[in-house]
């Protein structure tokens, strides 16, 4: 199973390793890999929204964004220890 | 169709600042152009286009011209479009620029050196404004400009674009000959996914070698977010905040509303005592003055109002307010970046409108177009202030709350509560197959620089005193003709106005506007304040003005209105303005922003419908209440 930004904890760190859309909004791929979710970043959710978790603000380099559940269920991580193992992909 | 196109600084050679938003990039236009800026709109679309002269030290005059923050060369909304079209010289009616300066946030280079490779594919003369190195420095963050250099190829210098002086290196850059030298531009097919990511590995290279590949955040920012961002202390933070504007708004401005109340009065009476009786003393005094001075006491509000926007702007909390209110938004179908645009609705709908351009979103964008004007506008509250003045008593409510703030606070909230009304109808009604996305940055806070909110609040003030100037001006003199002749037959015992044009419009008006409580003297003011809704509050000076019998030509419009109105009919005319399409400026930016008419047509039927039902309902109610 691929672990995806939104299943985190907060304040987890952990590593993009692919960014995939959904099939109906291809052009969210390079809208997010220009804003920095790029494979190899550390990125971390920093907190939630109330109600329902939704959305979240996501730390990626030094920067924050504000992404929707679905946006950040589009960013593959892995998390420190997943790519020690090289499970990750 | 050609446009007319606008050269608004002729001659010299073309920079342009390009760079990610929040960058510092704005800062850096105005430490190098200070005052002298020109705003106004790219040909053929209403994108934000501002312009700046500036002199080198070796005396070479050079325009600037701001362009619009952006991620990539990759544009996704109408703002970034424009940006990638002046750089690859495709803008219509804008020269190719001769420089590009790339600003470049100093704490952030992973991002922001992507756009500088991008840029520099291009094959433009580019130079790298390496800004807010004062801030990189604090956070421990040192980048060698000279590695920099050579590593991407190009100039590089440090600004830092609070400081008085901290553009100097960039002007000292400017004067040498070498810098503006073209290349030839690199590479086509790539995609641009392509591109990111070769970049990302090329800047990925360069900071490993220069060893800054660490990523390093701002502590301070994630402190403040802990409480700003919190799921439950920050949705009441923000309500808090919004309320004290708007307490200010009224609590503040009352002592310069009165000396600017004063000044129109003693000009009024200088200008009675040097011309003899007759239509141009009248003209002068009744139109201008009054009409005039009727509106520019609102400017102490305006400036206040705009004041807080440009704070809260510059400081980073107004991305942060759209995140809290993203949930709320999205309930209605709307998404957190709405929230932008509609907040400068309540300074004034036509930036607002405008600022809708960077919702990529197309049935947002138009959604939050056509709620845009139920925010309560910054023209409202002259007529706002007006009506509370006169009908809500001065009084202390539940420990220091004032009840004319409340009063003015509930109608702010109601406007609010329209909107999201009909945005709910809409995302009932109208089929919604594509997620719109947020992704969204939450820049880092800044103190906000006096200099910039300055220059901010100068040229929304130039632009509301142009209107003042301009079409309400026009409107007040027009209206004061209208109500001045045809003169009263001889021996007529009413006051004149009920036998001018403007009385016969008012009568023919009234029998529209009767059912909800409105008089003869309402209905012919909202007929100019169709062009401009504060405009309303000088017309009814003016309708009141000539139509006293006595001596008593301008006294003071508040107590004259508390008297001779019930208090429903001051409360339905409070709720006709929440909802009123009283503004000709407004529908014609959205019949550009659209392109055609429908959607001005279909704003303008809805919104007096809501008008006339809202008062209808007020009127109604306060009259069973016993208010009539």
């Amino acid at each position: 199973m691929t672990l995806t930004l939104d299943q985190l904890p907060d304040h987890q760190a952990c590593t993009v390793t692919q960014v995939a859309p959904p099939a109906d909004a291809p052009e969210w791929h390079a809208w997010l890999e220009e804003i920095g979710f790029l494979p190899g970043e550390q990125v971390m959710v920093m907190t939630r929204a109330l109600p329902g978790g939704d959305p979240l603000v996501v730390r990626v380099g030094s920067s924050t964004f504000a992404l929707r559940r679905v946006e950040a269920a589009c960013v593959q991580v892995a998390t420190e220890h997943m790519a020690a193992d090289g499970s990750a992909t | 169709m050609k446009q007319a196109i606008v050269h608004v600084h002729r001659g010299g050679p073309l920079v342009a600042l390009v760079g990610n938003p929040n960058c510092g990039k704005t800062a850096l236009f105005n430490r190098l152009t200070g005052s002298h800026q020109k705003v106004a709109n790219y040909a053929g679309v209403t994108v934000e286009r501002k312009e700046g002269k500036l002199v080198t030290p070796a005396g070479k005059h050079l325009r600037v011209l701001d362009l619009p923050g952006t991620y990539s060369l990759h544009p996704r909304s109408p703002d970034e479009k424009v940006t990638c079209d002046v750089l690859t010289g495709h803008a219509e009616g804008e020269k190719r620029p001769d420089l590009v300066v790339c600003v470049v946030d100093a704490t952030n280079l992973r991002r922001n050196l992507r756009l500088v490779l991008a840029v520099k594919r291009l094959g433009l003369p580019c130079v790298v404004a390496l800004n807010m190195t004062d801030l990189a420095a604090e956070r421990g963050i040192r980048v060698d400009g000279a590695a920099l250099s050579t590593a991407l190829g190009l100039p590089v210098v440090n600004t830092v674009a609070v400081n008085a002086d901290g553009a100097a290196a960039l002007l000292t850059l400017l004067d040498r000959p070498d810098n503006w030298k073209r290349t030839a531009p690199i590479g086509n097919g790539a995609s641009a996914a392509d591109n990111t990511e070769a970049d990302h590995e090329t800047v990925r290279r360069i900071l490993q070698g220069m060893g800054l590949d660490k990523a390093v955040p701002h502590l301070a920012s994630d402190r403040l977010d802990r409480v700003v961002l919190h799921p439950l202390a920050g949705p009441p933070l923000l309500a808090v905040i919004l309320f004290l504007i708007f307490q200010a708004v009224f609590a503040w401005a009352e002592t310069p509303m009165n000396w600017i109340e004063s000044a129109t009065h003693w000009l009024g009476d200088s200008v009675a005592a040097l011309l003899p009786n007759g239509w141009l003393q009248s003209l002068l005094v009744d139109g201008v003055i009054a009409g005039a001075g009727g509106v520019v006491v609102f400017l102490p509000q305006i400036i206040i109002l705009f004041f807080f926007i440009l704070v809260l702007e510059e400081s980073g909390y107004l991305p942060r307010a759209a995140f809290l209110l993203d949930r709320l938004m999205g309930g209605v179908g709307l998404s957190g970046r709405s929230f932008i645009p509609l907040l400068s609705s309540f300074a004034c709908a036509i930036p607002g409108i405008m600022a809708a351009r960077t919702i990529t979103n197309t049935r947002d964008r138009l959604v939050t177009i056509m709620i845009a004007p139920m925010m309560t506008c910054s023209a409202r509250l002259p007529v706002y202030a007006l009506l509370i003045g006169a009908f809500i008593p001065q009084r202390t409510i539940w420990g220091g709350l004032e009840l004319q703030g409340l009063v003015l606070f509930c109608l702010y909230v109601a406007g609010i509560v329209g909107a999201l009304v009909v945005a709910w109808l809409l995302k009932r009604f109208t089929a919604r197959k594509l997620m719109h996305p947020l992704m969204m940055e939450l820049p880092i806070y800044h103190l906000p620089r006096l200099r910039n909110i300055a220059i901010g609040l100068w040229q929304r003030v130039k632009i509301f005193l142009r209107r003042v100037g301009g079409i309400i001006l026009a409107l007040t003199v027009l209206l004061w003709f209208l109500a001045s002749f045809p003169a009263p037959p001889a021996g007529a015992t009413g006051a004149p106005i009920e036998y001018s044009f403007a009385g016969m419009l008012g009568r023919a008006l009234a029998v529209v506007f009767e059912p909800i409580g409105f008089n003869w003297q309402i209905s012919i003011s909202l007929v100019p304040g169709m062009a401009a809704r504060e405009v309303v509050v000088s017309a009814l000076g003016t309708v009141y003005a000539l139509s006293a019998t006595g001596n008593d030509t301008a006294g003071a419009l508040s107590p004259l209105i508390a008297h001779s109105w019930s208090l429903a009919t001051g409360l339905s005319l409070l709720a006709w303005f929440v909802f009123a399409p009283q503004c000709l400026a407004t529908l014609a930016t959205v019949k550009r922003e659209t392109g055609g008419w429908t959607m001005p047509l279909i704003m303008a039927g809805y919104l007096f419908a809501l008008a006339y039902l809202a008062s209808f309902v007020t009127y109604r109610m306060a009259v069973a209440a016993g208010w009539g």
